[in-house]
């Protein structure tokens, strides 16, 4: 799961006195540790240039459809492919993290004036050689347009996330745009940067703005333009020569939805595609691939990481005994090797390991079940019925929960069955398809435990209110996902500092705090930060994984074949 | 015959509307809905959840809901996909070309080739022939559609290279050769449970048929064996297999919905798995509606077409 986080809850905070370097140490250098997985490296094996005008095409396949093309409007990391390529952002984040001016002309900083020293008023300088796919000059008008439509009551926008506090829009010249905070939010740098921006030419002209020809053939000022689309098969999209960025080198990009992945590794194998976008080749290909003539595999980290979500309301649950000795009694590394083929790593933190953010040092997970079982004995749970624990009337025994279908986490759950019988603890498996699990079940928190992947970054910031806030639990009327009904109020604390915080070494230390507290209370039980293996033929080059977007296919600009 | 034909009709409307009531009801009360993919994907609270839901008028109460949809989809108004917006007409539109090519190009080679098997069979009854067509049948009618597309693409894709892994055409290419490359592998593998079952079908007809006293008659009158066959025989032979016919529809349909998710041909099959996936409520109502119409009007057309060459069944 990807998610965009924001803050919720949290109340107005006065923003203290600045650093100059604040904000260009959130901008520039916000994520300055945030860089690849060791197990990607650069495409640099043929130190060849890009052809000097747009060459061949590219067919990538993706395992999901890309439906939704209006950047704005609700849609999945799939869609994001498209978007990347139609539309720009005011600045976008590269694979260290760095925020890159795209339609602006620089990002905005204390510095730079772009930003106040409360951290309240934005003023944002664009590009005046920008133009829509159209011919129509790209101005400040739009990025107004965007910003009021995000805003727009009768817009079914995805979320409102930081924009809600936008306020006093004032278009100053025709590059040059400033509005007004209603509370210092340093999230919202990252939030623009995955915000694309929509023309004003096109769709103030529509009735519905929810549902015009735009949506289904976009015009945007990105690298690429809108070409053909046929549905359950393929988008097509033409190589924009206006584009006022690096690229796009390649004549034509095709996104090819190919829903089952053996089949897409296997057309892949067969060379029938270029490139395995998302979801990428399945662990076990993965070795196999490697092996292949003329093709190159990268398995890169995602922000992604697969946890155990217990539902701290659930009986057992409640009690951090109970959590610590299910925690020590998972073998994870039996997970990672025997499951994965050995390709994520462990983890304790909600934040991956190549951000900025992330806290060094956290307790490592120990494989320890006669720890477990000592802990439990000492709390009180005594064996029962069945060598199945209890206490005051309360047994161990709970459903775990996920996706039907996806065999890698089926295995799982029969691997922590057997682990936690050891201990006395009992599981079975309540799976269910995803339309369904995701729907109440998981918003309402009507599981007992659920095994998921959770991304809970926003590009590059940790802002978790929406995951970890008492005030974002739905089943409680929050509005957040909290839907492990975690509630602290330290950690409540500690989010809303971090959210009106600009100083990165400030930020740092709150966001360490954060996830001691989350490790220490065992808030969720992490297993391992996300990987995805894609493959790539030989000789295309520009390939650059990004963990800051949702997919690695955010800068196909960028390739060309050598 | 016109108060047989609007008996029939009658009885075909109503069971369209009984059909979308129930699919109505059964798709909206299975748990989930056409946002939870949002929420296991991306990027909106519980908040825009309610927020969009509200304005997908998804909150209203199942029977107006329903009423709404099928007061507007007499209308010719079929509502519009909730994944890409467009109307579902034009959804289905854009998918039923692909689905269509396959399921024709396969009953073909089916109907010829499970004909010929049959009837061959039924002449050469227990030969070494009628003994291998039955275990082939069986064997055909056993294995899942979704193993055999995966081990055709494995001998002819991935070990021999003959044909393509999968795709409608080649992007860019579209020519008819180009075409028909792709269309042979899927269009086999859907074809094999049909030409089986269009086999044993004949064959059954076919001795049914060859024992008759018409076809001694007219062997003891002195007819050449092969007018005795194609003429007596295989005519009405043929007779009860407009039935079959009629309803092979939704098992070709079936067999199309995987053999389109393996050899990723985009038609209807995979749009119906998608839509119900991604719970696109108009999408997959539209689909279901559509193929209810289309096997009501193949069973319709076979029983017409029955009344027709016997007069009996209108009196029954």
């Amino acid at each position: 799961m990807a998610d965009e986080t924001g803050r919720f809850g949290v109340p107005a905070l006065h923003f203290g006195v600045p650093s100059r370097r604040r904000f260009i140490q959130l901008g520039a250098g916000a994520a300055a540790g945030w860089t690849l997985s060791g197990t990607a490296p650069a495409q640099t094996e043929r130190p060849t240039t890009p052809p000097d005008k747009p060459r061949g095409q590219v067919i990538a396949a993706l395992s999901q459809e890309p439906t939704v093309f209006h950047p704005l409007m609700p849609g999945i990391e799939v869609d994001q492919g498209i978007w990347w390529q139609v539309f720009s952002p005011l600045w976008f984040i590269d694979p260290d993290g760095k925020f890159i001016p795209d339609l602006a002309r620089e990002v905005p900083t204390i510095e730079n004036g772009g930003l106040s020293a409360d951290g309240l008023t934005w003023k944002i300088k664009l590009r005046s050689d920008v133009k829509w796919h159209d011919g129509t000059p790209f101005t400040a008008d739009d990025v107004k347009f965007s910003l009021e439509l995000i805003n727009n009551p009768d817009f079914r926008v995805r979320n409102r996330v930081g924009h809600s506090l936008v306020k006093d829009i004032k278009v100053v010249a025709s590059d040059e745009i400033h509005w007004r905070m209603e509370s210092p939010y340093s999230p919202y740098m990252s939030i623009l940067s995955l915000t694309f921006i929509v023309p004003k030419h096109i769709l103030e002209k529509v009735s519905d703005p929810n549902s015009s020809p735009f949506h289904n053939a976009p015009v945007g000022t990105g690298p690429f333009r809108w070409a053909e689309r046929v549905p359950g098969d393929h988008i097509q999209l033409n190589a924009y020569a206006g584009y006022h960025g690096k690229g796009p080198y390649l004549e034509r990009v095709v996104f090819k939805y190919i829903p089952d992945l053996t089949v897409l590794y296997t057309q892949f194998r067969t060379g029938q595609v270029d490139y395995t976008g998302l979801q990428g080749i399945l662990p076990n290909f993965v070795q196999e691939a490697k092996t292949l003539k003329g093709r190159r595999i990268f398995v890169s980290a995602t922000s992604s990481v697969e946890h155990l979500a217990l539902n701290l309301e659930f009986g057992p649950f409640a009690d951090r005994t109970v959590r610590e000795a299910l925690y020590l009694a998972i073998n994870k590394q039996a997970i990672i090797d025997a499951l994965n083929y050995g390709l994520p790593t462990q983890t304790e933190s909600f934040v991956p390991q190549q951000a900025w953010s992330f806290q060094q040092g956290l307790p490592q997970h120990k494989y320890d079940p006669a720890k477990a079982n000592a802990l439990l004995d000492a709390a009180g749970w005594a064996r029962g019925a069945g060598g199945v624990r209890e206490k005051g009337g309360v047994k161990l025994e709970f459903t775990n929960s996920t996706t039907s279908g996806n065999a890698v986490r089926e295995q799982t759950q029969q691997l922590l069955i057997q682990d936690w019988r050891a201990i006395g603890a009992a599981m079975r498996v309540n799976n269910m398809p995803a339309a369904v699990i995701w729907g109440d079940f998981w918003q309402q928190s009507k599981f007992n435990s659920v095994l998921v992947s959770v991304n809970f970054m926003l590009g590059s910031d940790p802002d978790v209110t929406p995951r970890f806030g008492s005030g974002a639990i739905p089943a409680k009327g929050g509005r957040g996902y909290n839907t492990y009904q975690y509630r602290s109020l330290e950690v409540d604390r500690l989010l809303a500092e971090g959210a009106k915080q600009f100083d990165l070494a400030q930020r740092k230390a709150t966001y360490g705090d954060l996830q001691k507290l989350i490790r220490n209370d065992l808030a969720i039980l992490p297993l391992f930060q996300g990987f995805i293996a894609e493959g790539v033929k030989e000789g295309l080059q520009g390939f650059r994984p990004n963990i800051n977007t949702s997919i690695n296919c955010w800068n196909v600009r960028e390739w060309y074949w050598a | 015959m016109a108060r047989y034909i609007v008996n029939r009709l009658g009885q075909a409307i109503m069971l369209l509307v009984m059909v979308s009531a129930i699919g109505f009801a059964i798709l909206h009360l299975a748990p989930g809905g056409p946002l939870s993919q949002y929420a296991a994907s991306a990027q909106m609270t519980q908040e825009d959840l309610d927020r969009v839901t509200k304005q997908l008028g998804l909150d209203r109460p199942l029977p107006i809901q329903y009423l709404d949809w099928f007061g507007r989809m007499v209308k010719g108004d079929w509502g519009r996909s909730y994944r890409d917006g467009e109307t579902v007409l034009s959804v289905i539109g854009s998918h039923l070309g692909a689905t269509f090519e396959l399921m024709l190009t396969a009953t073909i080679i089916a109907v010829l080739l499970g004909c010929w098997i049959g009837v061959l069979g039924a002449l050469r009854r227990y030969s070494l022939f009628d003994t291998l067509a039955t275990v082939g049948a069986m064997i055909a009618l056993s294995i899942p559609t979704f193993w055999f597309g995966l081990v055709t693409i494995y001998v002819f894709s991935v070990k021999l290279g003959w044909l393509p892994a999968g795709n409608r055409e080649t992007v860019g290419d579209g020519s008819l050769l180009d075409l028909l490359h792709h269309l042979i592998a899927p269009a086999l593998v859907l074809a094999l449970v049909e030409t089986a079952m269009w086999g044993r079908f004949m064959r059954s007809s076919m001795l049914e048929v060859i024992n008759q006293d018409y076809i001694r008659t007219a062997r003891a009158k002195g007819m050449p064996e092969w007018r005795v066959l194609t003429v007596h025989a295989l005519r009405n032979a043929l007779l009860p297999m407009i039935t079959v016919a009629g309803l092979q529809f939704p098992t070709l349909l079936g067999g199309a919905l995987v053999a389109e998710t393996v050899f990723t041909w985009p038609g209807m099959g995979r749009l119906f798995l998608d839509s119900i996936g991604y719970r696109d409520y108009p999408v997959v109502m539209g689909i279901l509606m559509f193929s209810a119409t289309m096997v009501l009007i193949g069973s319709l057309l076979a029983d017409i077409l029955y009344a027709v060459v016997d007069p009996r069944i209108r009196v029954g």
